[in-house]
């Protein structure tokens, strides 16, 4: 028990660290290395808390994904980022007021809550017999299965939306125009001359 | 204290939930960073998710976690191609030049 304390103190302490890092580090690449600290402390503690499954996906979309795109992203916008922190103290006092006002909103809901015994859904309780992503597998096809297609026409949505965002014609480029290319007439290309002989034509161009 | 609960990790949620919350409020001008503060948000909430999954045995809250985590994925890609389009349109990533709709 004791161990599980102190690796719960000790992975929340670095989250809770390197969040604070990300808002506040003057450069952005370095907060980007922060925000994939973050997550990485965050997956261990899933892994921790028996969500195994969620702990891997949370390492696999947002460490090897989202941290990765915000990087390349941050990498290919060519902006002098430390200017972009002036200002930083003019919205502090509001800033810290507003996160103070939820934090004590959120302590007092967590310090008085309590949950009904019976509010517990016996129906999809997980059981020990079969491990974390078995028992997730079970319910996400079956039960869930609109919920989950539903999420992948979302991400269908957003791959299509982000490729016609940023995508641009280039007109330097020649390209292939089946349509101009098989409606060509021979009289458009080639033209017959009338040659004298031993005169030769001459060719205008 | 030594006795981990549900209450730590709902602490932990709510102080990660607040610094992203704060972050929002104090980078006015950098766009990046005001996205990562939204994805520390989206995580803090996939943690009180997670861990009322876990006390309560109900796996129906990692099913919820899977699908906020695919919302957050796809604002990530959409809010970050938003932003190159911006950038390579108008040269400039900051907040107070968003204002072309007047809103």
């Amino acid at each position: 028990m004791l161990a599980h304390a102190i690796i719960f103190y000790f992975f929340s302490f670095v989250a809770i660290a390197s969040s604070l890092m990300v808002i506040s580090s003057k450069n952005t690449v370095h907060a980007v290395f922060f925000l994939i600290l973050d997550f990485v402390s965050i997956a261990c503690l899933f892994i921790m808390l028996g969500a195994e499954f969620l702990g891997m996906i949370t390492l696999i979309v947002y460490v090897g994904a989202v941290a990765v795109l915000f990087l390349f992203v941050v990498m290919m916008i060519n902006v002098d980022f430390s200017e972009l922190k002036t200002g930083f103290l003019e919205y502090m006092p509001f800033g810290l007021l507003v996160g103070l006002v939820i934090l004590l909103e959120l302590a007092m809901m967590i310090g008085t809550w309590k949950y009904k015994p019976d509010f517990i859904n016996a129906k999809s309780a997980t059981t020990t017999a079969v491990s974390n992503t078995e028992s997730l597998g079970l319910v996400i096809y079956t039960d869930y299965i609109y919920f989950f297609q539903l999420s992948g026409f979302i991400l269908l949505v957003a791959m299509i939306g982000a490729i016609v965002l940023t995508f641009r014609r280039k007109d330097s480029l020649r390209r292939q125009d089946i349509s101009i290319q098989v409606s060509r007439e021979r009289e458009d290309s080639v033209e017959l001359k009338e040659v004298p002989n031993f005169k030769g034509v001459k060719i205008n161009d | 204290m030594i006795d981990i609960g549900l209450t730590h990790y709902l602490f932990l949620a709510a102080i990660i939930f607040t610094i992203g919350v704060i972050g929002i409020f104090l980078n006015k001008k950098n766009v990046i960073v005001i996205l990562m503060s939204v994805e520390l948000i989206l995580i803090a909430v996939n943690i009180n998710l997670v861990s009322f999954s876990v006390y309560l045995n109900d796996i129906v809250g990692q099913v919820f976690t899977m699908f906020v985590l695919t919302v957050a994925a796809a604002e990530a890609a959409i809010g970050l191609a938003i932003l190159v389009v911006f950038f390579r349109n108008k040269g400039t990533i900051h907040v107070e030049d968003i204002n072309s709709l007047k809103g």
